[in-house]
């Protein structure tokens, strides 16, 4: 694997004051999908979340010696599984991080399970990581399916949309989005009107968008994601959908998706996410430096979760003065910590692996209203971090008694 | 208003027009592969990335000169034409003596490289591009909402999808190209210049491809893996129409797009296979397709 | 026309054949005997799985001449039955793996009887698309997991004795199996069953008018190198320990077509080799991720236009031996 970055410490030479810092050294991977259809999502941009994530914690705590590397798992778990083998047997990294597509995601839970070592998945969405699969080893940042069905579902009913129409991607993922989503909107007292269910990898949705405008319901959900997603909102936009009064809610998108579509196609999409460029001036401080890297790119949330995610766990390791060996003992000292940093503010980590915090509604802007570029989204709500995430006793996770 | 299997006749109408615009574009794309296989015997694998290519010179075309959607029809299908004539002499020619598969592997092989190279400069998220404003809107036929967009993609494939079956097939030029694939030693001891016009063939089949691209580059995704997901299907049509005969894959391509829709509309999980059932079927009853010469 | 398969080979004499090939064995045996404790077991295991997975496609288009688009619907569907009799039904591995070769010669037989009925590109559509709806089963089937797929399938004890949770272990294991099995296709080559195979793919027409029923010798070279796809598939589900929808997709299909083309069609050494370079290609590519759908592409197109015998085509071309 390419080794990107060794960061060296000015370490164990400061003679200043007796009890000089106990020395750090770690060794973090960033396993992502650098080449296909994920790449925009994580890819690159999550090792240049890294490497800041390292720059900015190195340079407050100068003992502390990282050293980065990163590998393509180009969606296949087979990949994935044999780089984090290979990585955590062979090359004695400490943490794996990032791994958008939850079947890699899953099978490297597994590997560090196996292997004692750490796990934090920011790019995966699949809620069973920190479900019925959950394990000690693996903590779950920046978002799941759940937070995105709720988050999404529930909002939207409470500001007006209260007739559903699914339109799923005929897959588990897709099916498991639409039946959450489903249960929060009749929960906050919406109802479905309807529902379709595309093949995965659909290239026209005319007929389901058709079958969409003619339930007449307010809102149209889109139980699917990426390729899907992108073209159901391009050729919602070409059948009038939005102008004729009905709103589209995308159940996984992301800025990167925003972007590809342009704001005159993607104007009045309303979603969820974690994190938003833009948000707040230590967010946009955060993503000019990103961007000295990742020129034309915005990031994700999925990018401040790695910075975040490592940001944390340097902060455990010191704790444990540099014993990072026993991948247990690192989870359950993350999780005894409270989490703060630049991007997410103050958190926690549930006992279940499940980074809580608050998650917001967000709304595609106007092309009219858009400033400048990369100015996607206007802030519709806060959902609290209690709330925005499934209830812990709901989770089925082993390690949660009772 | 009556119901058809519990769909109202209206929906059903929506969904056969809807069948009949998806049917054009399969038909656009199997052209191509039917005119570069009956004139060639060249499986162009590459079909899929050089309609891409197409939507993406639309893109580029945009983004750099400024022009928009009309000037792209007519310059994006000549530019790709180029890069296919340039495939032409420096690669295909060397493999028309050889087996079939031989063409097959070496189009893959472009196809994937045409792929990562648009994939590493562009990402895979997509590019936006949209209609042009002279074809945005559209009317409310009573049983359905038409866009303006979809009207003209149906108008402008049958133009070109006749267009070239009459040139083909009842043009001298034609006559040529397909007397020059029955027997090109014949056909060049007329004087005829068979090497070009398999080269000119070859740059046609593509720029129908990219054609078919910039048409596509308004209402789906333009991104590097849009020609890979739709190549697999083309292939199916072109089989089921019979690899050589232009008439066979226009008509089977509008027909396989309606059968599509009306799937979409009764059985919508089964929309993927449906295809490739009828091609399993039409393959084990009728070899040479449903037009086909050859065996 | 010139046939896919080099013609030199035929014309080698037959005691020269069995020297240079046992010579061959030989080197590889040492080889991967060796090479467990020089480089990352788990990764030699893959590539052994998958060297495997090529041989047998390579039986079915490099001795009878059939090219078959569709070889992932054998690998995938024995790796998915595999790992649900390890995890679902507890079953000790070998039975898992004989569970996952069973399922995989079933589709073959299936497959088989229906495409064999015709030939050339339209043999490889058919084979194509029912790949293509079996992929669409596997998406939608419930018991594949889907998109995650299924994960955590146990190692399993060895007839309910040898524990394979250590990769040695389950080295020596994976060696063993991918012997037996390169093992017996060199005995299918080399059989009288073999020659009719390599009668029919130089001139069929002529097997038939010698009295032999062709179709049923490319149905069992269909079914066989089905099966053998499918050890390889079951296998590498309990060596890596999951079964996911990459195995059942039409490009792992391009793959297995790429590493035989590379290694050298119709050469018995050829698909192992290839599937190594191959995968270490992926492996060793993967920080410059980008490039590796581009550097495939080329190496394709490479090998289409200058290396067409593959890489030990080309050496067995060069030294007129036989491998």
């Amino acid at each position: 694997m390419r080794k990107t970055l060794g960061l060296a410490a000015l370490a164990a030479v400061l003679a200043c004051g007796g009890a000089s810092a106990q020395q750090v050294n770690v060794k973090i991977g960033v396993l992502s999908d650098m080449s296909s259809l994920y790449a925009d999502i994580g890819g690159p941009g999550s090792v240049a979340a890294a490497k800041l994530a390292i720059a900015d914690f190195t340079k407050d705590n100068p003992n502390v010696k990282v050293e980065l590397i990163s590998g393509d798992h180009q969606n296949k778990p087979d990949i994935g599984s044999q780089i984090a083998n290979q990585w955590y047997d062979v090359d004695k990294v400490d943490l794996i991080i990032d791994t958008p597509n939850s079947g890699v995601a899953l099978a490297v839970s597994q590997v560090a399970n196996q292997k004692n070592k750490i796990f934090i998945v920011s790019g995966a969405a699949a809620s069973d990581i920190t479900g019925p699969k959950c394990n000690a080893n693996t903590i779950h940042w920046t978002y799941d399916t759940w937070m995105l069905a709720n988050g999404t579902g529930t909002a939207i009913v409470k500001t007006g949309g209260d007739s559903w129409f699914f339109l799923t991607a005929d897959y588990a993922f897709g099916h498991a989005l639409e039946r959450d989503t489903m249960a929060a909107v009749e929960k906050a007292g919406g109802k479905v009107v309807g529902k379709v269910r595309h093949p995965l990898n659909t290239n026209d949705f005319s007929s389901f968008l058709l079958q969409a405008q003619s339930s007449k319901a307010k809102v149209i959900g889109l139980a699917n994601a990426g390729g899907d997603t992108i073209n159901s909102i391009k050729q919602a936009a070409e059948f009038g959908i939005v102008k004729g009064g009905q709103s589209l809610a995308g159940l996984l998108v992301f800025a990167s998706d925003v972007a590809a579509l342009g704001l005159p196609t993607a104007q009045g999409l309303v979603l969820t996410e974690t994190w938003y460029w833009d948000m707040n001036d230590a967010n946009r401080a955060w993503t000019k430096r990103w961007q000295q890297e990742r020129q034309g790119k915005w990031p994700t949330m999925i990018h401040a979760g790695v910075y975040a995610g490592i940001t944390h766990y340097l902060k455990a390791a010191v704790a444990l003065k540099g014993n990072v060996s026993d991948g247990k003992a690192v989870v359950a000292q993350m999780k005894s910590m409270p989490t703060d940093d630049p991007l997410f503010g103050k958190g926690t980590i549930r006992p279940d692996g499940r980074k809580v915090h608050p998650a917001y509604l967000l709304e595609v802007k106007k092309p009219s209203d858009s400033k400048y570029p990369g100015d996607f989204y206007n802030v519709r709500a806060t959902i609290p971090a209690d709330e925005a995430f499934r209830p812990l006793k709901e989770g089925n996770c082993p390690l949660v008694s009772g | 208003m009556f119901e058809i299997f519990g769909i109202p006749s209206q929906a059903l109408f929506g969904q056969l027009l809807i069948g009949l615009i998806n049917g054009s574009f399969y038909a656009l794309l199997s052209l191509g592969l039917a005119v570069i296989f009956g004139m060639l015997n060249i499986i162009n694998f590459s079909h899929g990335a050089q309609y891409m290519m197409g939507a993406f010179a639309a893109y580029l075309i945009l983004q750099y000169s400024g022009l928009g959607y009309w000037p792209a029809l007519i310059i994006a299908p000549v530019l790709v034409g180029i890069t296919g004539i340039i495939i032409e002499r420096l690669f295909l020619q060397w493999l028309y003596k050889l087996d079939h598969l031989y063409g097959l592997l070496l189009t893959f092989g472009l196809a994937l490289i045409l792929e990562g190279v648009a994939r590493n400069y562009f990402g895979s998220a997509g590019l936006p591009y949209t209609v042009p404003e002279s074809l945005q809107g559209g009317r409310n036929l009573g049983f359905m909402f038409l866009p303006n967009y979809r009207a003209w993609v149906i108008a402008a494939s049958l133009g070109v999808c006749i267009g070239t079956w009459f040139v083909i097939e009842r043009t001298r030029l034609g006559a040529y190209l397909r007397a020059a694939t029955e027997n090109p030693t014949l056909v060049r001891a007329f004087g005829i210049n068979v090497p070009r016009m398999i080269t000119l063939t070859y740059g046609f089949g593509v720029a129908l491809a990219a054609f078919a691209g910039v048409m596509a580059a308004p209402i789906y995704n333009v991104s590097p893996q849009m020609g890979s997901e739709l190549i697999i299907v083309v292939f199916a049509v072109v089989v089921i129409g019979g690899m050589g005969s232009i008439l066979g894959a226009i008509i089977t391509g509008f027909g396989l797009g309606v059968v599509e829709g009306l799937t979409k509309v009764f059985f919508p999980e089964a929309s993927n296979t449906v295809i490739f059932v009828i091609m399993a079927i039409v393959l084990l009853v009728r070899p040479a397709g449903l037009f086909g010469r050859r065996a | 026309m010139e046939r896919v398969v080099d013609p030199l080979a035929v014309r080698t004499p037959s005691a020269l054949r069995s020297q240079s090939e046992t010579i061959g064995f030989l080197i590889m045996v040492a080889a991967l005997v060796i090479a467990p404790f020089v480089t990352y077991p788990l990764f030699l295991m893959q590539a052994m799985c998958f060297a495997l997975f090529a041989c047998a496609f390579n039986l079915l288009i490099g001795y009878v001449g059939l090219l078959s688009f569709g070889h992932a619907l054998y690998f995938g569907w024995a790796s998915y039955l595999s790992a649900y009799a390890a995890k679902a039904w507890g079953l000790t591995p070998e039975l898992a793996i004989l569970t996952g070769t069973a399922t995989a010669a079933v589709c073959g037989l299936v497959a088989g009887s229906l495409a064999i009925r015709r030939q050339g590109i339209y043999f490889s559509m058919i084979t194509l698309a029912l790949a293509q709806m079996m992929y669409f089963f596997a998406l939608q089937a419930k018991f594949t997991g889907g998109e995650d797929g299924i994960q955590a399938v146990p190692r399993g004890h060895l007839f309910g004795l040898i524990d394979l949770k250590n990769d040695m272990v389950m080295y020596v294991v994976v060696l063993a199996i991918f012997l037996a099995g390169f093992g017996f296709i060199h005995r299918i080559i080399h059989s009288p069953f073999g020659e009719v195979l390599k009668a029919i793919r130089e001139n069929e027409s002529r097997a038939i008018s010698l009295g032999y029923k062709t179709d049923r010798y490319k149905l069992m070279a269909f079914v066989l190198s089905a099966t053998l796809a499918g050890v390889a598939g079951a296998t590498k589900a309990i060596v890596l320990q999951l079964a996911s929808l990459t195995d059942v997709n039409w490009p792992m299909s391009g793959e297995v077509v790429l590493m035989t083309l590379v290694g050298g069609l119709g050469t018995i050494f050829g698909p192992v080799v290839g599937a190594f370079i191959i995968l270490v290609m992926q492996f060793k590519l993967a920080p410059i991720g980008e490039w590796v759908l581009v550097i495939q592409g080329v190496i394709f197109v490479a090998c289409v236009l200058l290396f067409r015998r593959g890489i030990i085509g080309e050496i067995a071309n060069k030294l007129r031996i036989r491998l």
